[in-house]
């Protein structure tokens, strides 16, 4: 539709839609301008105080956690891909798991502002700091980019006319601003509050659709690749549901609801593999998938950070349950919008990009018809807005904390005074905002869910192992750990790269990964060798330079690992300081 | 570092620091062992039994259920007793060093 006015993307658009999305982030927005004014030091900026109550801590936490892969992303590939994209959510929630058993309570103790603070701390090297906080920002911006397709896809759903890159930069350049002007503080209230949004948008409208068109099981049921084979059985499973005739581009209903699918096969049967041929390679795949969304989880900036605003360590650790019960509870969720879009609305495997299957959370709720498919297709609009939202709130915080409290505040200008620190924090929020923004713009293309993977995988090998191995063996050197970390780090860094590049058709590589599969599976999800490549790095290069432990590692084991009430946190910055004095 | 350690000052000990390492990586790989059981084990009964696996219940495949259900109150259960070992862990360090400095 042509139309010379100026407001030309208004048309069509859904006044239910707009209303409910508007809602949310007018109320997101008014509450950063609120909390901004009770935000006034540089230590309130950065980690809210540390005053934060479990509660609204827990619900802090998960409302960043939950991002525009799980709202979105997680539906999406469902349907795209069946079951083996359930892997996403799940290893979202152990990967929160893992991070609790092993990383939390030490770090907690340690008692560092971020990752660069730890790295600089336990290893009293500045150079490592700046090593650290290089990665901070390499692993914030590839987990923006697939937030931003969320904004763009969300946007380009509200207003038809609207191109995909429109909604990046409005929804950016609001959140970009929000942060320059909140800090944290504002933060961990809007976050808490869009989580239960977020839980309330995922959930109602699953109720309703599935007490109109049938029960998760049943929508599963439906898909039964041998009721058109075995002719003779003649009970069905379940009640059957209603379903519409899948379109050409959707996989056919046993490889999408069984293991080892469309997902982790496509390499080897672009390959021209048979099916049987191609399993182990997906069996590698789906490996390296855990290793990389378990251990990556561990890494993510802006979650490590918020352990720290709480109170004391049991507090933490109170926090971290109710963390797994939240986002455990919300990630039944949004499989079951993949399950039963694919029955109700199989015409989106045939669009790409914005149009295709990440926007199933948005659109399905519309299939219940007339006035309530409009209010539910807006909560779930609200829900979206409430992800991407926070989630890229978060990032850019912990960006923003990095090259203000890091690159600035110690490497650029160590005198510098707290209003020219508060005065580059937002600076550095609206540098870090607009490249987000033009990164995001160029991913129409890529899966959601895939793209957090990759960010996801970048973690995995160089946080993680940095983390693991520091916490918990004290003959860890600088050069061992830096050298693990960046050779992991770059490793994935270079894989996921060439596996965009390759996909957005920048560089053609098709005839190659046609030829070598399992390069492209090693190169697609590359935890599986860039995880022990970073550790053994690690002890390898420790081992060589055994003579620069630390002098003082015990005392800084005991107090990454001995209980906060015997006070050898105290202890230690006291002699830390006498250190210096000499 | 540079100042000589005090004899009697347990918690500063080699013993001490290595016995509390000691009982917390054990929680946590006990733990870490627990679920990651499920995770190694799911994909392999998936490779080497596929047609158990598809087993439907209620429209659902074992497989399916196990992964999209039953898997998050696995994790809540672990990370309950971790949560409810490790602050008990604390507390009991705690006290040995406060029995220490008694005696």
């Amino acid at each position: 539709m042509i139309s010379t006015l100026p407001l030309a993307f208004l048309e069509g658009v859904d006044p239910w839609i707009f209303t409910f999305s508007f809602i949310t982030v007018a109320v997101t927005i008014w509450m950063g301008f609120r909390s901004a004014k009770t935000s006034k030091t540089a230590s309130d900026f950065f980690v809210a105080g540390r005053s934060v109550s479990v509660g609204w801590n827990a619900s802090a936490i998960s409302g960043e956690y939950l991002s525009a892969a799980s709202f979105m992303g997680v539906a999406g590939m469902v349907m795209s891909s069946g079951y083996d994209a359930l892997w996403y959510p799940v290893c979202y929630a152990c990967g929160y798991l893992f991070l609790l058993l092993f990383i939390a309570g030490p770090l907690r103790r340690f008692g560092a502002y971020t990752i660069p603070d730890f790295a600089e701390g336990r290893f009293d090297s500045p150079l490592f700091r700046k090593i650290a906080v290089c990665f901070v920002l390499f692993i914030g911006f590839f987990y923006t980019m697939p937030q931003m397709k969320g904004a763009g896809t969300t946007l380009a759903y509200i207003f038809p006319g609207m191109p995909y890159w429109g909604g990046v930069v409005l929804v950016g350049a609001v959140i970009t601003l929000n942060v320059a002007l909140g800090g944290m503080k504002g933060i961990t209230l809007v976050q808490a509050v869009q989580y239960w949004i977020k839980m309330f948008a995922i959930c109602v409208p699953i109720f309703v659709l599935m007490s109109v068109y049938g029960f998760y099981g049943s929508h599963l049921g439906a898909n039964d690749g041998r009721a058109a084979t075995a002719a003779g059985s003649t009970t069905p499973i379940v009640q059957i549901v209603e379903r519409k005739p899948l379109v050409e581009k959707a996989p056919a209903d046993t490889p999408w609801i069984s293991p080892f699918g469309p997902l982790t096969t496509k390499a080897a049967k672009a390959a021209g593999l048979s099916a049987e041929a191609a399993k182990p390679y997906s069996l590698l795949y789906t490996y390296s998938l855990i290793i990389a969304l378990v251990c990556g989880t561990a890494g993510l900036p802006h979650i490590l950070v918020r352990f720290y605003t709480n109170p004391d360590g049991v507090a933490a650790k109170r926090t971290t349950m109710w963390v797994m019960i939240l986002i455990g509870i919300f990630y039944v969720f949004p499989p079951v919008f993949g399950v039963i879009g694919r029955n109700l609305m199989p015409e989106l495997y045939a669009a790409t990009g914005a149009k295709g299957t990440d926007k199933i959370v948005l659109e399905l709720p519309r299939a219940v018809g007339g006035l309530w498919g409009s209010i539910l297709s807006g909560i779930t609009c609200a829900g979206a807005f409430a992800a991407f939202m926070s989630t890229f709130s978060g990032l850019l915080v912990s960006m923003t904390g990095a090259l203000a409290h890091d690159v600035y505040g110690r490497i650029l200008r160590p005198k510098s005074t707290p209003q020219e620190r508060m005065f580059m924090f937002k600076v550095a929020a609206v540098v870090v905002g607009t490249v987000a923004i033009l990164l995001g713009s160029q991913v129409e293309q890529l899966q959601i869910n895939f793209m957090v993977g990759q960010a996801f995988a970048i973690a995995a090998a160089s946080y993680f192992p940095l983390l693991f191995m520091s916490v918990w063996w004290r003959g860890m050197t600088m050069p061992g750990a830096a050298t693990g970390m960046l050779g992991g780090g770059l490793a994935a860094l270079a894989c996921t790269t060439i596996i965009n590049l390759s996909d957005l058709k920048v560089i053609d590589l098709v005839e190659f990964w046609k030829a070598n599969p399992l390069l492209r599976i090693l190169c697609e999800q590359p935890a599986i060798w860039t995880v022990p490549l970073a550790i053994g790095l690690m002890i390898v290069v420790s081992k060589l330079t055994a003579t620069k432990v630390p002098a003082d590692i015990r005392m800084k084991m005991l107090v990454l690992h001995a209980p906060e009430k015997l006070g050898l946190k105290q202890e230690y910055i006291q002699e830390q300081q006498a250190g210096m004095g000499h | 570092m540079a100042t000589p350690i005090p004899h009697e000052d347990r918690v500063h000990s080699e013993e001490f620091l290595h016995t509390l390492m000691r009982r917390q990586l054990k929680l946590s790989i006990a733990c870490a062992a627990a679920f990651l059981v499920g995770l190694i084990g799911l994909p392999l009964l998936n490779y080497y039994a596929p047609a158990l696996m598809a087993t439907r219940v209620a429209g659902f495949t074992l497989s399916w259920l196990f992964l999209g259900v039953l898997c998050f109150p696995l994790v809540w259960t672990i990370s309950w007793i971790f949560i409810r070992r490790s602050i008990w862990l604390e507390e009991d360090e705690v006290r040995q060093v406060k029995e220490g400095e008694g005696r």
